[in-house]
């Protein structure tokens, strides 16, 4: 059969290989490492937002039996450097975080001090009987109080809550807004929301007094960047530091930072010289795990009366919380929210300008989207206020706007280049699964009768498969462009294939293992995938931003077919044939034509066993390595739609039906990409409709409880239907785009237009999410007082 | 808080003898004392499921029952379901319908799932939303976990293995 006729693994519905295990409860989740000698920490967290520490007593935490040391920020202040998210950003501000806190504490539940004991109910007794004296200090909430020159200070010595400032700008935006017919804005804003996943963070420190060697069992997205971290921060060198994240349960960005928790089980460990474990509970989740959005976002877009966007302008607020997360910064997420904010759509004229302002919250951090939910939610809400007052329907105005494609590669307002994609391919494909001209007609009947429905878009695009050239967070000085495998072939003939991410649920041991198989000419239980170690790793980062099926995926197939070129010339060898006449394939190399064939078991035993009996020029290891990348990384995008149903007694919003059709270029694996869209559209829906962080004006939070923080449950969410577009990117090696965010990007927006859509004959705009029952509810109030 | 009581439970067909202290969660007794660590916390306040165990034939959640109340009683965890090597057709479902990702939620998904199916028998969709309703998940959006234990459903009852998908 010649070679590009073979049955692929790639673009199959291959069932994934980490199932059973996860599937029996033998996976390895951090808090299930249990080593002999092991101890565990309670936190002492702050109860004040901001507040002077004068004295912690410690000694009554100290007595109690079972307990094994307590520590305070000073006492442990030689043993780790602060963390300071460091940027090349212009108008950054650094700030540097603390392990525990030293003088003073900037948000509730903020470390204080730890215990260490013998179990964990005991260590949570001793952190009660620790006594504080806090002497609280006056502090900002509110991120437009806090950016006032009159507002308390979080950090003196930055001598501004305003910690980052920047502004993206093209052609003039501020006359082609005056000059446009039709201008439509509004204050939007996007709540403060958790990440959530359903594993707390949990962190394990081992430490080898006699070899110095630490070893962090973590429940982190980065293993690679928390080695780096540490060695850093601790003064180690990096070959004595081994990060594992086996099994991770979730991770959605708030599992991609470097966590004070983290570092400091490793200094405990180090001092103690005996396992240490930290595993957070779901108050110190919610009050501590990295948070999302938070904008208050100023926008207005211009507009032709044939429908033609002729300027945006945006201004943006963003609560960044107390402290600059590490690595990103806290200029990852609001700065996005401005660079992405044109969307797919031709913007001769634009204007963005973003403020990150320091409140007494817990550190804003990576979300699911980045940024790119909020810009969504903007953007499409503006080109629905548009449509409407133009008359137009909103799949036509968006239609008419994208980039089309003679215009690929596009360089947007911002200065994001979106190179071939299917922006107008997935629109149609929504348009069609849906029936559209039949639903509005069901649409009109169904309000005739007296009852809210609304029907509602969003279309996106997103970078993906960042490469070197594009750091992933503004002018942050980590390279996360690169991926490298290495793949290797032992004497039994089977694989292993060495990667830098770390999968949390996305799979990577099927998917990576599919593009391995086909490239190397192997069966795929032939293949076994090694993520979420950084021992035998140079440098990695992880798994976020989107990036693994692509700069994995690439750096696999390179370093597969280095190796195939090895097994062909040693089998040549043996088989006496000619290399070109070879091909490998299901784990054997043939002569093409004939019935004559090794498998790699034979080949590899041949060059290991008999190496003296092979020629010099192949005596050589069945191995390669190679670094994939994408320099600057690919376009992904979508259309999404919504059709929901308002109860007009209860204000309660029912998902109705949801159609997803998405390019993330070549699918790897149909189930595992529906899976991933899935799942991100259950949590934008959740971001509409549900889910808040809410704080009150002094910083106390008031939703610290799956009781008080609603994530939605079966009930809540419908069932969708996914559609692939697939348009190979023509940058990226096999051409993939990475597709793990997407759906939690489209979501968001499509819900509040469908929700806008639904109340239409009211007049009411959505321009605040999640769109709870009670701000329906005075949304439908205040129009009916008006008319 | 002092003075441990002796206890004994029956988990997953093996009966073990421990000294507890009143207070410790069921959660914490299987996954410290008999290292069952399949069984997950996520909320430890009785909201998101991950804890779900069966406990004489009711699922429960682990981290709202003390081991002492346990005494005397039989536990299903997700070590006693199935192995790796023979699933039982419940995961078998969830593997063939890629009912998990990140695999946390599942352990407790399942067991609600095999209470759910054990008092209903065959479900419907809506049925088996509304029953899984006090089991949170946040990678799958539900969809491929409501496929699995209907199917599951179906091949229980018939006896047939979860079928393909």
């Amino acid at each position: 059969m010649r070679e590009e006729l073979r049955p692929k693994l790639v673009g199959a519905r291959v069932k994934r290989v980490e199932d059973p295990r996860l599937l029996t409860g033998q996976g390895s989740f951090a808090d299930d490492y249990r080593p002999a000698g092991m101890v565990h920490v309670a936190l002492l967290r702050s109860a004040y937002p901001h507040a002077r520490l004068l004295r912690i007593d410690t000694a009554a935490a100290r007595s109690m039996a079972g307990v094994v040391a307590v520590f305070t920020g000073d006492e442990l202040a030689e043993a780790a450097r602060p963390m300071v998210a460091t940027s090349k950003m212009k108008d950054y501000r650094a700030t540097a975080m603390p392990m525990l806190a030293r003088g003073k504490v900037r948000y509730v539940g903020e470390p204080v001090a730890a215990v260490v004991a013998a179990s964990r109910y005991i260590a949570e007794d001793a952190a009660r009987r620790i006594n504080v004296d806090y002497a609280p200090l006056p502090a900002a909430s509110d991120p437009l109080r806090a950016a006032e020159a009159s507002a308390p200070l979080l950090h003196e010595e930055v001598r501004s809550n305003i910690v980052l400032s920047r502004e993206f700008a093209r052609g003039d935006a501020a006359a082609a807004m005056a000059a446009a017919p039709l201008r439509v804005g509004a204050r939007f804003r996007f709540r403060r929301k958790a990440v959530l996943a359903l594993e707390n963070r949990c962190y394990l420190g081992d430490y080898h007094r006699g070899r110095r060697e630490l070893t962090l069992y973590s429940a982190t997205q980065v293993p690679g960047i928390v080695r780096d971290a540490l060695s850093e921060l601790m003064a180690m060198p990096e070959h004595l530091i081994r990060v594992v994240a086996a099994d991770v349960g979730g991770g959605f960005g708030g599992k991609a930072s470097v966590y004070p928790e983290e570092l400091l089980v490793a200094v405990l460990a180090r001092r103690l010289g005996r396992p240490v474990k930290y595993a957070s509970d779901r108050l110190e989740d919610l009050l501590s795990t990295s948070q999302a959005f938070d904008e208050i976002v100023d926008a207005e877009l211009g507009v032709a009366n044939d429908g033609t966007i002729a300027a945006l302008t945006a201004e943006v607020v963003g609560d960044v919380g107390a402290y600059s997360i590490y690595p990103w910064t806290a200029a990852l997420e609001p700065v996005q929210v401005v660079s992405f904010l044109p969307g797919p759509y031709r913007m001769p004229n634009y204007r963005g300008r973003v403020r990150g302002v320091a409140t007494p919250k817990a550190p804003l951090g990576p979300y699911r989207g980045v940024g790119r939910p909020v810009a969504a939610f903007v953007m499409e809400r503006l080109i629905d206020m548009a449509a409407r007052r133009l008359g137009i329907d909103p799949l036509a105005m968006r239609r008419q706007n994208f980039v089309a494609a003679e215009e690929f590669p596009y360089r947007t307002g911002s200065g994001i280049i979106w190179d071939r994609a299917g922006f107008a391919e997935c629109l149609t494909a929504v348009r069609v699964a849906l029936d559209y001209d039949a639903l509005r007609r069901w649409q009109k009947e169904a309000r005739a009768a007296g009852r809210w429905i609304g029907i509602g878009f969003a279309s996106y695009a997103e970078l993906t498969g960042i490469g070197s050239k594009i750091p992933a967070a503004p002018g942050m000085p980590v390279n996360t462009g690169t991926e490298t495998a290495t793949l290797r072939i032992d004497p039994s003939g089977s694989v292993t294939a060495i990667f830098g991410v770390a999968s949390h649920g996305q799979g990577l041991e099927t998917t990576l293992a599919q593009v391995v198989a086909d490239e190397l000419g192997v069966r795929l239980e032939d293949v076994r995938i090694v993520q979420g170690d950084t021992a035998g790793r140079a440098y990695t980062t992880g798994t976020y931003a989107s990036r693994s099926a692509v700069l994995a995926g690439g750096a696999g197939k390179l370093a597969a077919a280095a190796l195939r070129e090895k097994v062909l010339r040693a089998a040549a060898h043996l088989l006496e044939a000619h290399v070109d006449d070879l091909v490998a394939e299901g784990s054997r190399v043939a002569i093409r034509g004939t019935d004559r064939s090794l498998s790699f078991r034979e080949i590899a035993r041949s060059v290991y066993l008999q190496f003296g009996r092979m020629p010099p020029e192949l005596q050589e290891e069945l191995e390669a390595t190679k670094l994939y990348d994408p320099q600057f990384g690919t376009t992904s995008s979508a259309t999404h739609a919504a059709v929901v149903e308002i109860d007009p007694e209860t204000f309660d919003v029912r998902v109705l039906r949801y159609v997803v059709a998405e390019d993330c270029g070549r699918v790897i694996n149909p189930m595992i990409v529906d899976g991933q869209v899935h799942g991100g559209v259950a949590q934008g829906i959740g971001a509409a409709l549900l889910e808040e962080l809410v704080y009150d004006g002094e910083g106390q939070l008031l939703s610290g409880s799956l009781m008080d923080y609603l994530v939605p449950s079966a009930a809540e969410i419908p069932p969708m239907e996914v559609i692939h577009i697939e348009a190979e990117s023509p940058t990226t090696l096999g051409g993939f785009r990475g597709m793990g965010e997407g759906g939690t990007i489209g979501a968001p927006a499509a819900i509040a237009n469908a929700v806008t859509d639904a109340l239409a004959p009211l007049g009411i705009e959505v321009t605040e999410l999640p769109v709870t029952p009670e701000r329906l509810y005075r949304l439908v109030e205040a129009a009916r007082r008006k008319e | 808080m002092s003075g441990k009581r002796r206890i004994a439970v029956t988990v997953n067909g093996t009966r073990y003898e421990r000294e507890v202290e009143p207070r410790l969660l069921l959660g914490d007794f299987l996954r410290s004392e008999l290292d069952l660590t399949g069984t997950h916390f996520g909320c430890e306040h009785g909201i998101c499921g991950a804890c779900t165990v069966i406990l004489n034939g009711d699922s429960v959640r682990a981290c709202l029952v003390f081991a002492v109340q346990a005494d005397g009683g039989e536990v299903l965890t997700v070590e006693g379901l199935g192995s790796v090597e023979a699933l039982h057709p419940l995961q078998q479902a969830f593997h063939e319908h890629h009912g998990l990702q990140c695999g946390y939620c599942t352990p407790g998904m399942l067991m609600t799932a095999l209470d759910l199916i054990r008092k209903h028998g065959r479900l419907t969709e809506a049925a088996v939303r509304a029953g899984i309703s006090g089991n949170l998940c946040r990678c799958t959006g539900y969809q491929n976990i409501v496929t699995a234990i209907c199917a599951a459903a179906a091949a229980m009852q018939s006896g047939e293995p979860a079928g393909d998908a």
